[in-house]
């Protein structure tokens, strides 16, 4: 275990260093090594506030994905596929529309209660709708999600927002400055407590009776999960904007490879999960340079087809047993 | 000792159990028998609680509302008839979910003892680092019962341990439980199929009919044709063999 931490950290120190040293303006580490003074500034100001942006986001959402599965006990759930993000975004648009002038941290407060709310209705549901088969969890995730980002698209327009939070429907990195990213390093906060309390939602994962066997309290630990994963994906939302698939796929490929105990693969989870948003966010700078793709598109992209293996591969698996 | 007070159990406006007042003598192996569908299993959960009921439950003179949630699970353990278990966790990880109640997930020594002394109870040295799911029925059932064990409660309620066991594990698990009620002063409660696993291995019997306590008591006062013919509507044969009655109903 500590051997794959430390070639991912590595890894982590050598793309992040690549991501300091790619951008419009040239700098080089000589640049930095000399103290040009400008150049410092830019460096400071922008490439090292991007890169710890894109580390505390493709860690928190890979959080906030792994505790969503754990409490739903789906393996597809994550923030975007059981429309925390979509509520998010309403409350921000909520946000905007209420309290005009609304710092970052007033967004993200109203933003986390609509993500909170929303998810526990899902959560609800669920329980309400016994579904057979996983893959059903995330569809009608992504159902509700649609149905909550068309009306928040449509209030937008009403009220001549859709200038405003066109910003929060597509991720991008390019927008992080020094102050207005900070908000991320919450997500630091929620990964030590998931850490002081992994093995509690590995056991809820399993199910509800076996929790209460243990002496472990169902309910409570499912609602703190959810205001883990909603204070998350609020940040993120409000920081950077929304980010498909991270939160489902990253910590699908750890489990496969390290099994499903948090305990053992939460670190695995968060490394990579920064590691994923950082190869995305490389490639998006590099291939129409100096323009650059959102980060939402070019995680999409790639999401989409790592998850499509995961997906036939699972279904290979289960062919394989029967 | 647990004492149940005037339990009633409905599901939709039908009654599962009714009126139920029993006690369950502490330190001993107690087989609950009866028809499919007769409430056994609803006792066992209504009794570990995870269903509720009205009436009330009494736990070493203390009323089961009065624990806290640790506290109990230190003080009764249950395993259920059907268990899901689609998760990637080795045996060895799942077993010692077993002293969550005790360490949470700070391990000790002592900690680490018991859940080795649990796999090897149960047989399970060579599967101890393989994943629960890559498990047989048989496998999985011992691994499930080796976490029980681990759990270390004073009162242990087993709903239908011995599903998916073949006859070697089946013994070895009931003269397992015998060692343990003996030796730690446990008490099992146990739901068993086989009513000669229940002649041979219990000391107290419940037998539940008609939504109600048909019989409690002592094993050897259980265990006669009249009673049998009554529990279970059907005749029965029973024949002493060194010493232990043994029930004949194949013809
Ligand atoms: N969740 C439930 N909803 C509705 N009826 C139930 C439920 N669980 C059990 N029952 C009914 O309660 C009765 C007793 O069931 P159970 O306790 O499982 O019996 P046993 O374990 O003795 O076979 C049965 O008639 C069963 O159909
Ligand atoms: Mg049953």
């Amino acid at each position: 275990m500590f051997k794959r931490i430390i070639i991912l950290s590595i890894s982590l120190i050598i793309l992040g260093g690549i991501s300091l040293f790619i951008g419009v303006s040239d700098i080089t580490p000589l640049d930095i090594f000399q103290a040009d003074s400008d150049k410092l500034h830019i460096f400071f100001i922008s490439r090292v506030p991007r890169l710890m942006a894109i580390l505390c986001t493709g860690m928190g959402l890979s959080i906030a994905g792994v505790i969503m599965q754990s409490i739903m006990s789906n393996n597809f759930v994550s923030p975007s596929t059981a429309s925390t993000m979509d509520w998010a975004k309403f409350g921000v648009l909520i946000a905007i529309l209420f309290f005009p002038g609304a710092t970052l941290k007033t967004k993200m407060i109203i933003s986390t209660l609509f993500a909170f709310f929303g998810s526990m209705l899902f959560v609800q549901l669920l329980s309400l709708i016994k579904l057979k088969d996983p893959i059903f969890t995330p569809l009608i995730g992504i159902m509700l999600g649609n149905v909550v980002s068309s009306v928040t698209t449509y209030i937008a327009y009403k009220y001549d927002l859709i200038q405003n939070i066109s910003s929060w429907l597509q991720g991008n990195f390019a927008m992080v400055l020094q102050g207005r990213y900070e908000l991320l390093y919450i997500g630091v906060l929620m990964l030590i407590i998931v850490v002081l309390f992994a093995t509690k939602f590995t056991i809820v994962s399993i199910g509800e009776d076996f929790s209460k066997n243990l002496g472990v309290n169902y309910k409570l630990t499912v609602t703190i999960g959810i205001i883990i994963a909603s204070i998350i994906t609020s940040v993120v939302v409000v920081t950077i904007g929304s980010i498909p698939f991270i939160g489902m796929i990253v910590p699908n490929i750890i489990r496969i490879i390290r099994g499903d105990n948090l305990k053992n693969n939460i670190w695995e989870i968060a490394l990579v999960g920064g590691l994923f948003v950082l190869v995305c966010d490389i490639f998006s700078r590099i291939i129409i340079y100096p323009f650059e793709i959102p980060i939402s598109v070019t995680a999409g992209i790639i999401g989409s087809i790592i998850f499509l293996y995961i997906l036939l591969r699972g279904n290979k698996h289960v062919k394989k047993t029967a | 000792m647990i004492e149940l007070l005037n339990i009633n159990k409905k599901y939709d406006d039908k009654d599962v159990l009714k009126n139920i007042n029993l006690s369950l003598p502490k330190g001993k192996i107690i087989s609950l028998i009866g028809a499919n569908g007769a409430g056994k299993s609803t006792l066992l959960s209504i009794i570990s609680r995870l269903t509720t009921s009205e009436g009330e439950i009494i736990i070493d003179d203390k009323n089961i509302d009065n624990y806290h949630i640790t506290e109990l699970s230190k003080k009764i353990s249950i395993l259920r008839q059907s268990n899901y278990l689609n998760i990637k966790l080795t045996v060895r990880e799942l077993i010692s979910f077993g002293r969550y109640p005790h360490s949470k997930s700070r391990l000790n020594e002592k900690d680490n003892k018991i859940i080795d002394e649990s796999i090897s109870y149960m047989n399970l040295d060579y599967l101890k680092n393989k994943y629960i799911d890559e498990l047989s029925g048989g496998e999985k059932q011992r691994a499930l019962i080796a976490m029980i064990l681990a759990q270390d409660s004073d009162y242990i309620f087993l709903d239908e341990p011995l599903n998916n066991l073949d006859m070697k594990h089946s013994v070895s698990i009931m003269k397992l439980l015998r060692k343990i009620v003996k030796e730690k002063s446990k008490t099992v409660i146990l739901v068993v199929h086989d009513i000669n696993f229940a002649s041979c291995y219990s000391d107290y019997i419940v037998a539940l009919k008609n939504t109600g306590v048909l019989y409690a008591g002592d094993a050897e006062k259980i265990i006669t044709k009249e009673k049998l013919k009554n529990i279970f509507d059907m005749d029965f044969e029973i024949e002493d063999i060194d010493g232990n009655k043994i029930c004949i109903y194949y013809t």
